[in-house]
């Protein structure tokens, strides 16, 4: 099986060990992996804040960027149900593109989507001695309805203790140019999340959204609390038998 | 609350800082919310319902002009009065009509957003007349000289020791902070109110277009108090709250009081058809039923026309983590909350309403749970896109977003670009994190920290890898 890699800016400029360990996880289970690097954004910032000519730009260069691949695979919920929600809206009424968009966006998955439903593994062979809490990023919860596949594959990692987030179906206030635009709101609720998050007592906080986790990152940094972030890959990459 | 403070990001940090709101918006909000999923979990196949109530609605809105007339006509059958206002302004003018032409000096209100919208308290007083509001949330508004801050619960924002405080004042002596005797400071007042009223005024939650009913759903009585008393009623309805038939009504409601409160059904649902009829033991004399337009009949040609399925039952509010961190009054207008950040710039216009379609983090929460399923963070991204057809927002952030395109459909540009920001973000790092920079960045920063870019992105390092497929 072949799948191309949409690495996503986030994660290709900040959080590279992200795109690095689902390359690995996925080599690991048998899939050949490519990254086509003609790939730049999806589009979401410009999409979001009204800019569609601009996000148009950006979705036709994601569509030519992966037009011959056979999955498409994002370390990002957020990104994924871009893809597959509103690239289709973009394109509606014109027949050349909405076509390739729809084609796109059929085969578009969030990465442990990917894993459990089209791999079908649930375990992954990692082993992680630690708490977590998860946190479920809006867009891949509401967006894709990928709500139980990260949790089925954190429930196999060894030695993990996963721990109940409570208000876990809230926003944690990222919301991609909200959080700097709307950005005393945005504080609020993303102290509200590390509150809930603190309550649970976990060590690490989990996600599947570069978005979402560079902005409680971020505020745990700046407020001075000692609990780690990391991506779901990272978390399944460790301890993995090399 | 300011309701004056320049724009809406002042009025929300102002929020932000109010510890009492604080308080109260999350505890309310918490309450209402799991009410609403514990009713969803009792209906078992809520999805099947809400697919239904939208088709239904949509297929009203769709066809609003055929059920105006039918509900118009029957409520003339029944003995009523219509009157269509297309602005604010008419029907304002409608009801001081009818109060001029009656002698009225008194009036009692129930709860209705419309007339909010219509400000209708507000001119009704600059005529001299008496206003009184006589749900008990309003009633506190009232005195507190407020708006409602959310739909269904209008002073959710306050707490006890405030109410007391301003029944205290408008008794003249001190009351304690015990329930019951605040309750029966209000029903003792109102009560007085209710005896002494020319005119009751109500909003309308539901019209059956094909019996000319005005359907009420209240939990204190006092919408049957105002409606049964005064010799005239004026009901005041949007024009898109609507329903065709009784067997329509049924499954609005059903929805409606679990959507809002998570009650099966609310403690009073009155229906009311036309005035006192010959051997009724009560009844007003005059029924007039005032049909406003105010804007929405422009909204139906438009990619908004979703919004008017609204059935007014606040759960948007009651899941939306902007709501719970800055309540109502922050939104400025009269509807808050996500149907208000859509509704209010298509009443209001953007001149005074452009911010609130970006106060939202399009979590889409509020999409999940409304009952009639309009895509409201879809439509807050619509608002966005029409403002920035429309030139509402800034030219550096247009520019930004030029640059953003071009960028996105050159790869080559833009890996080069990421390279040249990336090195350009050290002037503002430190030990790999930044807190502090221009634009966007000051946002972001003013309270968090944001990491350096890597020094190998993972493009750089999957070329190294050998595994590069450069097309």
């Amino acid at each position: 099986m072949k799948v191309s890699l949409f690495i996503t800016c986030l994660s290709d400029i900040f959080f590279p060990e992200v795109g690095r360990s689902v390359v690995s996880i996925l080599e690991r289970n048998g899939v050949e992996v490519d990254v086509p690097l003609t790939q730049t954004c999806c589009g979401q910032p410009a999409y979001n804040s009204g800019y569609v000519k601009d996000a148009r730009k950006a979705a036709k260069q994601t569509i030519k960027a992966f037009q011959s691949s056979e999955y498409v695979v994002a370390p990002s919920g957020s990104c994924a149900a871009m893809v597959r929600h509103y690239y289709p809206d973009m394109f509606e009424g014109d027949p050349e593109w909405s076509a390739k968009a729809a084609q796109l966006a059929d085969k578009t998955f969030e990465f442990t989507e990917f894993v459990v439903r089209v791999l079908g593994i649930d375990d992954v062979g990692a082993v992680c001695e630690d708490s977590a809490a998860y946190h479920q990023s809006c867009h891949m919860s509401r967006g894709l309805g990928v709500r139980s596949e990260p949790v089925q594959l954190l429930s196999r990692v060894e030695g993990l203790e996963m721990k109940e987030l409570p208000y876990c179906q809230d926003c944690c206030g990222f919301g991609g140019t909200f959080a700097s635009k709307m950005s005393a709101i945005s504080e609020a609720m993303v102290d509200e999340k590390i509150r809930h998050l603190e309550s649970t007592g976990a060590n690490m906080l989990i996600g599947s959204d570069m978005g979402c986790l560079m902005n409680i990152a971020g505020r745990l940094r700046r407020t001075g609390k000692n609990i780690q972030t990391m991506h779901i890959a990272e978390v399944l990459a460790k301890g993995m038998a090399t | 609350m300011n309701l004056q403070a320049a724009d809406f990001k002042a009025r929300a940090k102002e929020a932000l800082n109010d510890t009492q709101l604080q308080r109260a918006v999350p505890f309310v909000q918490d309450r209402l919310r799991s009410g609403r999923v514990q009713a969803a979990e009792a209906l078992g196949n809520v999805e099947e319902w809400r697919e239904l109530l939208s088709e239904i609605r949509m297929d009203t809105i769709d066809n609003l002009d055929s059920y105006l007339e039918q509900l118009a006509g029957n409520v003339r059958a029944n003995g009523g009065h219509v009157h269509f206002a297309s602005k604010a302004a008419d029907a304002v003018s409608i009801v001081s009509r009818i109060a001029e032409e009656n002698g009225a000096r008194k009036i009692v209100k129930a709860k209705s957003m419309i007339t909010e919208e219509i400000h209708l308290n507000k001119h009704l007083e600059e005529q001299g007349l008496s206003v009184i509001e006589t749900d008990l949330g309003e009633y506190i508004l009232q005195l507190a000289g407020e708006k409602p801050s959310h739909i269904i619960s209008p002073a959710l924002h306050k707490r006890r020791g405030e109410i007391a405080e301003l029944f205290s004042q408008a008794a003249g002596r001190k009351l304690s902070e015990d329930t019951s005797e605040l309750c029966a400071f209000a029903r003792e007042h109102l009560r007085e109110a209710f005896m002494e009223a020319d005119i009751g005024i109500t909003g309308c939650n539901f019209a059956v277009a094909e019996s000319g009913t005005v359907v009420l759903v209240s939990n204190e009585g006092n919408a049957r108090l105002t409606t049964s008393l005064p010799k005239i009623h004026i009901a005041i309805m949007g024009m898109e709250r609507i329903v065709p038939t009784w067997n329509e009504l049924d499954l609005a409601l059903t929805m409606l009081t679990r959507s809002a409160t998570g009650q099966k059904i609310s403690v009073y649902v009155t229906g009311i058809s036309g005035p006192r009829q010959a051997g009724d033991l009560d009844g007003p004399e005059q029924f007039h039923l005032i049909i406003v337009d105010n804007g929405r009949s422009d909204i139906l040609a438009t990619a908004y026309k979703e919004v008017l399925k609204c059935i007014r039952c606040g759960a948007c509010m009651n899941v939306c983590p902007i709501y719970r961190h800055v309540g109502g009054h922050a939104y400025g207008s009269v509807y808050s909350g996500p149907i208000g950040a859509v509704l209010d710039p298509l009443l209001e216009g953007y001149e005074t309403a452009k911010e609130l379609p970006y106060a939202s983090s399009l979590c889409g929460a509020c999409t999940e749970v409304c009952p009639v399923k309009i895509p409201l963070h879809d439509l807050l991204i619509e608002h966005r896109k029409d403002e920035v057809e429309q030139g509402y927002t800034p030219q550096m952030e247009k520019m930004s977003f030029g640059a953003f395109g071009f960028m996105a459909s050159h790869p080559a540009v833009y890996s080069k670009a990421a390279k040249i920001a990336s090195a350009g973000t050290t002037l503002w790092a430190k030990d790999g994190y930044i807190s502090g920079g221009p634009g966007l960045l000051a946002g972001w920063t003013a309270g968090r920290d944001l990491p350096q870019p890597a020094k190998q992105s993972f493009r750089d390092w999957w070329k190294e890898k050998g595994g590069a497929r450069d097309e």
